[in-house]
């Protein structure tokens, strides 16, 4: 096989995925004008994609903006990533953001007037842990008690919305304030090294890209972890430890998580809401999926939605298009991913890659954890 | 903080406990219609859970069902009420014509959201958890959108169904009134769950289609060689479970609300599979399942009607608000820990049935 | 169990007319292509009314296939189907089953939850009303139909408590209520005692004398000969004879079989054991549902021997070698191993000590299918050096041994990098014993080694352990086919209910004594079947 066919039949499925779904949110952007205003308009789809790509990257500060949005999605779709190797679903990606924002304004806020280089990776380090923790109660859960991780990892989301609801309220309060805001995290903000916001969340993302692979593909914990994924009966035959490797991985899932809380949080807001929310953990599952849980997939994966969703606010002022349609060209995306051996059929590709395949079957230990029972 | 400190160290834990216990016994009469309609959508999902799992199909997309049923059903009263003018309603429910249309606009939407998941799970043979999940997400997308779109001029739904007045002697009754007031105080949806369940019971165990829907969900290839399409009794759980989640959204949209807001279901359809799992895979249990999860959440609601008296309700004021928001989700993760290992799910559950070719 | 062996019933006049009789069913010129392979080619097969008619042939000749098209779950490609002298065409299961074939397949067909009664009528059921099930009537014709046939069997009874001679019964009663007349029986006796076998031979032979048609499938030689009024052998999807059991001999059959001589049996040689190498005593395990399933267990494996244990499948054999490489934690006794307590050691640590264990179920422990022959040729000791340095892996180490041992073992493969879904069974099993064997070991466990394979690779395997054991390594053998461990044991010792019941010679041992201890546990002729040679 040459290279150029190689590398078809890696992105062949994921491209004409990414084609259908613009074709499908033409439809939706046009019919549901039409429903709104009775008005049909052809031209409307294209005005929305011009705006969305100009709004990416149209211009220096556009592409500063997609790398800056895109540096936590990808800590997220390897935080996904990660634990889809293995075997596991970490839907709670959101949750372990929130978390991780949370840990790092604690540390930030409380070491706003130390010196940046304490002030910095202390914050980071605040963020990952209590990610990490995050990610470290359905492992647990799963191990030893067999909860799926769908379920446990879905509700410590809204426990975590309501933790951060919670904190920042009663306690991390400014007394002062009218509203429920912490202090700014001042020394412990991230800098900046691109344009006017781009800071250096992505380098950090880039680098923890290159960790994932080492560690998935030259250490005998990723051999591990991804025959854990693979097959956990086997894995126990072979002498490894799945439960123990699951808790391993979902903390460092949730450590990854965690970390694109925090740098989002050190990067960019500076402060937390009561309100503090975020699209990133479902916008982490759509990048792994696309990304095809590999390192590289996955940053590239992360720029494209990273750009939607930087160049979406663009679209709704220019074109009028909610930017809300991000959510339905993602999913229409995933969908044609999935449904990818129906896609290969009607565009008689041969040879080309399944879209999702060594993600495992999580459905394998749904409800009673057979494989992971002893 | 001090307070909290004081009151638990103040008095035995064991002490607290009683007084809990009792402050519930003493509320129970007044917060059991709010547990039952708290747990209508959790258990339509639930059972939306059980139709789909016991021919062997997970259903993670039942969020995303209900979701898109809820918005569906108040985006269609919003075209439907103009269009069919203002009725009187009737006196029984409310009813008028456009919110009978809009519930079975919902439940149209529903099952087109089903049938999507059916065809990825069952004909693609995709990963159902995956598949799942990504009706959730297009659910979140879709349901956002147009929202955005349509909410801009504020307009109103078709309302919302009206809860039954039972007979004031049935209320009276000594010791068993509050059930009346419990299970008939209830809108049609409501009301329609019970049935829903026990019907539901005595089919899943007792009828040639429950019998037949088992043996899909236990061993395919077992069904087939005794000449039971499997695929076809998948599709036809699957689109049945999507009835149910879709009364579920309905539910939230047309009869507890009247209105929709981005993102309502808030987690129901997750702890229905958690009350599913819990409820070992039977309506009756399930239903059973959906009421513990519900009396959490009406707790943080009973607890700021009426606060109970002496050391507890010092304790439970000072605890933030955000705790009983949590309590919930707290409570499913904690019981679905507990239980999981001991619930025995359908054996082909989850796993794409291909029709026997070589070998 | 024991009421099966009453006497002959009038029914069972033999039927001396039967070849003016016309076939109740006809095959005409099968033929069913798979991609790459013709797994039927112009098949032939007829049977009639009362006629218990065998289908000889190795794993994968086309048996399976042959049958699936008589049951509608396959379309032939050519060919025509007749029954009572009219073409049909099969469209499915459902199909079939309403013109009179029934099939009890290999692996049972029964769902373990639901009840005998429930597996029974499931797809043909007794109904009241529109929509419910008359459970009572359904009962009722149950016990009747199993009466009828020589057995008393409880409707109640959940399938999965059965034992798999009574679930086999279940799966017979099954077609029996569909009013089935021709009766396909894949393997029935794979897993049954030879008394099981023979009562459920019993069963058949009333069947056939009720003037049912049986195919009976199968590649266990003496049965069919015992058995079958005519016998037709396929091979590689041909019909390569039809034979007469009178006049025909094993020997002959295992030719036309394999299409070229074979040794029936293997030349286990002469064993000189050494010291124990591994002593069992009082071991005690659980099964997942925490049942205890090993009771008790003592044994001794010298070093040098092949120790086979006989059982039927299910009375805790799995649990017992699970519990002796760590992979179950025992709940009560001791395990040595050359002198040192292993009891209740995780399965790396086992392993690094010198045992080595080749799974029974291949595919859910052995190997990962998704991952190329490199990793899973040292998926047991990948953490080990060379294959890993420190915490990092060293891919050239791994390939270089992974090359060695796929020319070593003669496993045929395109390159060492493809998947091991891509191989056959019988090369996958030889990716395991490669990697097992490969080592110098102290202790070899095998768990049904060569279940599923062709003659070819079951040959093979058979050969290495022979040699591992001449190489002075312990050997214990776990297998369901009685015959595979009276072959190759040097001893044999019979489990039962999750303890040893009893020990024989291997060379001298009689099946039908072993078997009957299979069966009963010996607890019916305990004096004569116990005795001698418990270690």
């Amino acid at each position: 096989m040459t290279g150029v066919r190689r590398a078809w039949a890696i992105v062949a499925l994921p491209v004409i995925s990414i084609v259908l779904s613009v074709l499908v949110g033409s439809v939706v952007i046009i019919l549901s004008q039409w429903l709104v205003s009775g008005t049909f308009e052809l031209g409307l789809a294209v005005d929305a994609y011009a705006s969305l790509i100009s709004g990416s990257i149209g211009s220096f500060n556009a592409i500063v903006n997609t790398l800056t949005v895109a540096a936590p999605l990808i800590l997220g779709g390897l935080s996904v990533g990660l634990a889809f190797k293995a075997g596991l679903f970490n839907i709670g990606a959101q949750g372990q953001f929130l978390m991780g924002a949370l840990g790092a304004v604690i540390v930030g806020v409380t070491l706003r007037e130390a010196a940046p280089p304490l002030a910095i990776p202390a914050a980071l380090v605040g963020g990952m842990l209590f990610g990490a923790f995050y990610g470290f109660i359905p492992g647990v859960l799963k191990a030893v008690s067999g909860a799926h991780e769908v379920v446990t990892t879905i509700m410590l989301n809204f426990i975590a919305v309501a933790i951060v609801a919670g904190m920042v309220s009663e306690v991390l309060k400014v007394p002062a304030s009218p509203q429920p805001i912490t202090l700014d995290v001042v020394n412990a903000s991230l800098p900046v090294i691109l344009g006017r916001n781009g800071h250096i969340g992505i380098i950090y993302a880039l680098l923890a890209a290159v960790g994932y692979h080492w560690l998935l593909f030259r250490t005998t914990r990723g051999f591990e972890i991804r025959t854990t994924g693979a097959n956990p009966d086997a894995a126990r035959y072979a002498g490894m430890k799945p439960r123990r490797i699951i808790v391993w991985t979902m903390s460092v899932a949730g450590l990854l998580a965690g970390l694109a809380g925090a740098t989002e949080l050190l990067g960019v807001s500076h402060l937390m809401t009561a309100s503090y929310g975020t699209t990133v953990g479902f916008d982490s599952i759509a990048v792994a999926l696309l990304g095809r849980t590999s390192a590289v997939g996955i940053v590239i994966s992360a720029l494209f939605f990273g750009g939607m969703r930087a160049g979406a606010p663009a679209m709704q002022v220019e074109a009028g298009v909610p930017a809300d349609l991000v959510g339905v060209l993602q999913a229409t995306i995933l969908f044609f991913l999935v449904a990818g051996p129906v896609v290969q059929r009607v565009f008689r590709l041969r040879g080309v890659k399944a879209a999702i395949e060594d993600t495992g079957t999580f459905t394998r230990t749904y409800g009673g954890g057979e494989s992971v029972s002893r | 903080m001090d307070p909290i400190i004081q009151a638990v160290y103040g008095l035995p834990i064991i002490g607290l406990v009683f007084q809990l216990v009792g402050y519930l016994i003493t509320v129970l009469p007044d917060i059991a219609p709010i547990i039952l309609r708290g747990a209508v959508p959790i258990a339509l999902a639930a059972l939306c859970g059980v139709m789909c799992e016991r021919s062997g199909v997970v259903n993670i997309g039942i969020e995303g069902t209900m979701l898109v049923a809820a918005f569906v059903a108040w985006a269609a009263g919003v075209y439907l009420v103009p269009l069919l003018g203002d009725s009187v309603p009737l006196a029984i429910f409310g009813i008028t014509p456009a919110l009978v249309g809009a519930l079975l606009i919902a439940v149209l939407a529903g099952l087109i959201v089903a049938l999507l998941h059916a065809w990825l799970s069952i004909s693609v043979r995709a990963d159902q958890i995956i598949a799942g999940t990504i009706i959730n997400i297009a659910a979140f997308g879709i349901t956002g959108y147009l929202y955005s779109l349509i909410s801009s001029s504020s307009p109103e739904g078709a309302g919302a169904f009206v809860t039954f007045r039972p007979p004031e002697f049935l209320l009276a009754l000594p010791f068993v009134g509050w059930l009346f007031d419990m299970f008939l105080a209830q809108g049609p949806i409501g009301m329609g769950v019970i049935v829903i369940v026990v019907v539901f019971q005595v089919f899943l165990f007792r009828s040639r289609w429950g019998l037949r829907m088992r043996s899909v969900g236990e061993h395919p290839r077992a069904a087939e060689t005794v000449g039971i399409d499997v695929i076809r009794v998948r599709y036809r759980n699957v689109l049945l479970g999507g009835v149910l989640a879709a009364l579920g959204g309905a539910y939230l949209s047309l009869e507890i609300t009247g209105s929709f807001t981005q993102g309502m279901t808030a987690g129901r359809g997750f702890i229905g599979l958690a009350a599913m799992i819990i409820g070992r895979w039977t309506p009756l249990g399930a239903f059973g399942a959906a009421l513990m999860f519900s009396s959490f959440g009406a707790i943080g609601q009973s607890i700021n009607i009426a606060p109970p008296p002496g050391d507890l309700g010092v304790l439970l004021d000072q605890l933030p608000g955000q705790f009983f928001d949590a309590l919930p989700y707290l409570a499913t993760i904690v019981v679905l820990a507990g239980v999981v290992g001991r619930s025995v799910p359908p054996a082909a559950d989850g796993l794409p049935y291909e029709r026997e070719a070589a070998s | 169990m024991t009421e099966e062996d009453r006497a002959p019933t009038a029914l069972e006049e033999p039927v001396e007319a039967e070849d003016v009789r016309a076939p109740a069913l006809e095959m005409r010129g099968i033929t069913k292509r798979y991609p790459g392979v013709v797994a039927n080619d112009h098949i032939d097969l007829d049977v009639r009314p009362g006629e218990i008619h065998a289908l000889l042939g190795e794993n994968g000749a086309g048996k399976t296939t042959l049958m699936n098209v008589l049951y509608g779950l396959a379309r032939p490609d050519e060919g025509e189907i007749l029954l009572d002298g009219q073409v049909v065409d099969l469209t499915g299961p459902a199909d079939a089953i309403a013109r009179g074939i029934s099939m009890v397949h290999q692996h049972f067909m029964l769902v373990p939850v639901l009840s005998v009664a429930e597996n029974i009528v499931l797809g043909a059921e007794t109904m009241r009303g529109p929509l419910f099930l008359d459970r009572q009537e359904a009962d009722r014709r149950i016990v009747e139909l199993g009466q009828r046939f020589g057995f008393d069997i409880d409707p109640d009874a959940k399938v999965g408590s059965l034992s798999v001679g009574w679930q086999q019964r279940v799966e017979i009663l099954k077609a029996l209520y569909r009013e089935a007349r021709i009766l396909v029986l894949d393997e029935p006796t794979a897993v049954l005692t030879p008394q099981e076998t023979e009562e459920i031979f019993a069963v058949l032979r009333r069947l056939a004398a009720a003037g049912h048609s049986i195919i009976f499938i199968s590649h266990k030689l003496y049965e069919v000969l015992e058995i079958a009024d005519r016998i037709t052998v396929i091979r590689r999807g041909r019909v390569v004879a039809e034979r007469s059991p009178t006049g025909t001999t094993e020997e002959d059959l295992a030719t036309l079989m394999v299409g070229r001589d074979v040794d029936l049996t293997v030349d286990r040689g002469t064993s000189t054991p050494a010291g124990p190498m591994l002593v069992v005593e009082g071991l005690k395990a659980t099964d997942d549902r925490r049942r205890e399933a090993v009771a008790g267990v003592d044994l001794e494996v010298r070093a040098g021997e092949i120790l086979g244990i006989a059982g039927v499948a299910g009375n805790g054999q799995d649990e017992l070698v699970e519990a002796l490489v760590g992979l179950r934690r025992p709940t009560a006794g001791k395990v040595t191993l050359d002198g040192v307590d292993i009891t209740g050691h995780d399965p790396r640590s086992v392993y690094g000590d010198g045992v080595a264990y080749v799974p029974a179920d291949r595919h859910r422990f052995g190997i990962v299918l998704s991952f190329p022959l490199t990793d899973n040729l040292v998926l047991t000791s990948y953490h080990r050096p060379p294959y890993a340095r420190g915490l990092l892996r060293d891919d050239a180490a791994i390939r270089r041994t992974a090359v060695e041992r796929i020319e070593a073992f003669d496993v045929r493969a395109p390159s060492a990098d493809v998947q091991a879904s891509t191989l056959s069974g019988g090369n996958q099993q030889k990716v395991i014993v490669a990697r097992e064997f490969a080592r110098d070991l102290k202790l070899l466990v095998l768990d049904q080694p060569t279940r599923g394979l062709d003659v070819g690779s079951i040959e093979f395997i058979h050969r290495q352990a022979v040699a591992k054991r001449d190489a002075g390594t312990a050997i214990l053998l776990v297998s369901a086919e009685l015959d595979e461990v009276l072959e190759l044991s040097d001893r044999v010792a019979v489990m039962f209910r999750g303890q040893i019941v009893g020990m024989f010679d291997g060379r001298t041992a009689d099946k039908y004594e072993v078997g009957l201890l299979m069966a009963t546990g010996g607890r019916e002729r305990a004096e004569a079947a116990t005795g001698e040679a418990m270690a």
